[in-house]
């Protein structure tokens, strides 16, 4: 019997270790027959901690939501053949996984990412070993091309074109660099390939640098990601000992070796160039191309980044063929897509779809709806660089071109969900917030416009809007996009933008009528008692941090608006529906 | 610093005595390797816990980085601090999921407990408190982190019984030294 338990960094928040742990003492204290295995996320975030329970005949069982102290009477069930399916996965959530399509994850939840026998049992470095004995670069180049892979990090240029760049370069040594610096906040693509298939990411960089010629590869990761440095660091010893990195590879003239350098945290290190400075030890700022990193990147170095996805689909397309990944997605997005689906989702977790996917099928199809049957208000995607689509345009398929046609954008993949009770103008707040902290200070109109933009969105949500702020907002928003050098300045308003122009109601009815339509904005709104509904139980008066209830018990109680804060705590504690927001 | 901030850098941070020959052995390992900066201030960071303005001085006076530069890549990324952080380093995830579930009443109610902001220790040197971008535990949302513990799907009952029970741990620790 083997027993496989999920061990993500999800996972684990959930208690998956000490689902491990917990196994694993019973194993050796009990002398059981069992083989005790770790796999990475699988994508189902909600129904962490997972075990899988293979059978002698290895038929496979999907347990979810364990906990430390059910283990064992499941295992002893599953060695019984008790049919109890109180812990089994469910048909529907079953039924949401074979939904998706998956290329660059399709291991990840499968192997254990720390044996590089199990990569190497599910086709593992035969890709390498097909290019590296069989295909020249142009060949390679020519499959990718083919297969019509675009950059998964965000800005979607063509995959191809960049390794011919960098390849059609004289000058050497060349350098191909891995942007693990997953920076977008409400996203995790690339954390749960690197947790759950790192020697697919060392495979895909290592095709790569034979395409473009380069000995030396990079994978510049986050620092708030150890779970993957230590996989990855583990993946790279392994596959340097088995001869998959080094000198020789393989029996040809290729040598490549990777190293691992941590971030230190700075959004702006998405742009290449400025990626490239904080490689060289500096502050990450971008500088103006070109020349672009494929002619002049570190140390002045011919340079290729992808990000981590996008390295993710290589293995597949070479064993595959270019035509086959090319025969899922729309005309001018081909392939797959991963999305981190978050927010107010029931089922939030990590997605493979073929692009060109509704996003409603996204959204209730795998996700399962919205949390608490609320009203699907909108999604937000591309993160502070996209926008948000309104529920009304459900129907917009996930592709590059689509998405851009309604102001957001594909970005990284990361898929927030929001319902009724989010206040949009508070949203596009929140990305401006994120975005003035993280603009490098080079350019000015990135520095002080998103400051500005910053200051308006302020007033606003407090109620102090005025007449003609939207428009203000609008008319800086251009300047930002047009005044930056890099993607973090150019893509900034966005959130602000796409918010005017779907939720314009909104801005206007906190600027005019000092009203927050979702009830989210504290300034703008008023806890009032529902007298029909109180009791005069007295819960409400005893949780006010500032005595702003009064009344005596079993008498109906008043709020003082003079002194009340808005905190929300009556609204929390009262158990009778006496208490509305207005 | 050895210039004309240095003065009023000195007086916004706390400055400890340390012993600067701790991260010799990594200066030394990563001065000839252009483009390390980063690398050792990460190194100095594990060793101290913060990185104090006596230990980038030195580091920029062993590599020959101007001191300025030291200083300007210590302040540009989030990862680095200036300041020591208490026992129980709190770090609240503010990302878009978190966000919308409600990320700033636990922050309001760490606040209300323990009376610190977004980058402050208490007096009792217990807790810091520090915002991030995102932990990436985005289906458990709102999430913090304290000491490398995950603590998801917080409500502000949660977090109040969380930060209570790290309270008592840690006083019964001081007592038993």
């Amino acid at each position: 019997m083997k027993v496989v338990v999920g061990l993500g960094s999800c996972g684990i928040a959930a208690g998956a270790r000490k689902v491990y742990e917990e196994l694993d003492h019973q194993v050796k204290n009990n002398n059981l027959d069992i083989d005790l295995e770790i796999t990475g996320c699988v994508g189902m975030c909600h129904l962490e901690p997972i075990v899988d329970i293979y059978d002698e005949d290895n038929h496979l069982e999907r347990y979810v939501k364990v906990s430390s102290d059910k283990i064992l009477e499941i295992i002893n069930k599953s060695i019984e053949k008790n049919q109890d399916n109180t812990y089994k996965i469910s048909q529907v959530d079953e039924e949401a996984l074979g939904k998706q399509v998956r290329i660059a994850i399709e291991n990840c939840g499968v192997i254990n990412p720390e044996r590089l026998e199990e990569y190497l049992e599910n086709g593992g470095y035969e890709a390498l070993k097909k290019c590296l004995l069989e295909m020249t670069p142009e060949e390679i180049i020519g499959e990718i091309r083919d297969s019509g892979l675009r950059g998964r990090g965000g800005a979607g240029f063509p995959t191809w074109f960049k390794w011919n760049a960098a390849m059609v370069e004289k000058a050497t040594p060349k350098f191909m660099v891995c942007n693990a610096d997953e920076g977008d906040p409400g996203a995790f693509m690339d954390r749960s390939v690197l947790e759950g298939d790192p020697h697919r990411l060392l495979e895909g960089m290592a095709i790569g640098a034979y395409a473009m010629g380069a000995e030396e590869g990079i994978i510049y990761v986050r620092a708030e990601y150890p779970l993957a440095i230590k996989r990855l660091d583990i993946a790279i010893k392994q596959a340097r000992e088995a001869g998959f990195l080094g000198k020789k590879i393989l029996g040809s003239d290729f040598n490549f070796d990777v190293r691992i350098k941590a971030g230190a945290g700075a959004f702006v290190c998405g742009e290449e160039t400025a990626l490239i400075a904080s490689l060289e030890g500096e502050r990450g700022m971008p500088r103006l191309k070109p020349p672009f990193p494929a002619q002049k990147g570190y140390w002045n170095q011919p340079t290729n980044i992808n990000n981590v996805e996008t390295f993710a689909n290589v293995p597949w397309i070479i064993r595959n063929g270019g035509e086959a990944f090319a025969a899922y997605g729309t005309e001018r997005s081909k392939g797959t897509k991963l999305f981190a689906l978050t927010g107010k989702i029931k089922k939030g977790g990590l997605v493979e779809v073929p692009m060109g996917m509704p996003i409603r099928d996204i959204i209730y199809g795998i996700g399962g709806g919205i949390l608490n049957d609320k009203k699907f208000k909108a999604v937000q995607m591309g993160g502070p660089s996209g926008g948000c689509i309104p529920a009304e345009l459900d129907a917009t398929t996930v592709d590059y071109e689509s998405l851009s046609k309604v102001g957001a954008i594909m970005g990284s993949g990361g898929m927030v969900v929001m319902d009724e009770s989010t206040c949009m103008v508070e949203m596009a707040r929140f990305f401006l917030d994120f975005t003035r902290k993280e603009s490098c200070g080079k350019c000015i109109h990135c520095r002080l416009g998103t400051k500005r933009m910053l200051e308006i969105l302020d007033r606003i949500v407090k109620g102090d809007g005025r007449e003609g702020d939207i428009e203000l907002l609008e008319s800086l928003a251009v300047e930002v996009k047009d005044g930056s050098l890099c993607g973090l300045g150019q893509t900034a308003p966005n959130p602000v933008l796409s918010t005017i122009r779907f939720f314009r109601d909104e801005y206007e009815a906190h600027i005019n009528d000092k009203k927050c339509p979702a009830h989210a904005c504290k300034a703008l709104i008023t806890y009032e008692v529902v007298e029909e509904n109180c009791i005069g139980c007295g819960m409400c008066k005893r949780s006010c941090p500032v005595d702003a209830i009064s009344g005596a018990p079993k008498k109906i109680h008043e709020i003082d608006q003079e002194i009340c804060i808005q905190c929300g705590k009556c609204y929390e504690v009262c158990k009778f529906d006496a208490i509305k927001i207005d | 610093m050895g210039c004309c901030g240095a003065r009023e850098q000195k007086e916004h941070f706390l400055d400890e005595a340390v012993d600067l020959t701790l991260i010799d052995g990594e200066i030394n390992k990563y001065k000839e390797v252009k483009g390390s900066l980063i690398t050792i201030l990460q190194h100095a960071q594990e060793i101290y816990g913060y990185l104090p303005l006596s230990v980038l001085e030195h580091i920029a006076n062993k590599t020959g980085i101007y001191s300025s530069q030291v200083f300007g890549v210590a302040t540009f990324y989030t990862q680095f601090r200036l300041n020591p952080v208490g026992e129980n380093l709190i770090m609240l995830c503010k990302g878009t999921a978190c966000h919308v579930n409600g990320a700033d009443k636990i922050e309001e109610v760490i606040i209300e407990e323990l009376g610190i902001n977004d980058g402050e220790t208490t007096e009792d040197n217990l807790f810091t408190l520090n915002n991030v971008a995102c932990l990436g535990c985005c289906s458990l949302s709102p999430v913090m982190m304290i000491n490398g513990e995950t603590y998801g799907s917080l409500t502000p009952q949660k977090t109040r019984e969380i930060l209570n029970q790290l309270k008592e741990e840690s006083l019964l620790v001081r007592e038993g030294n």
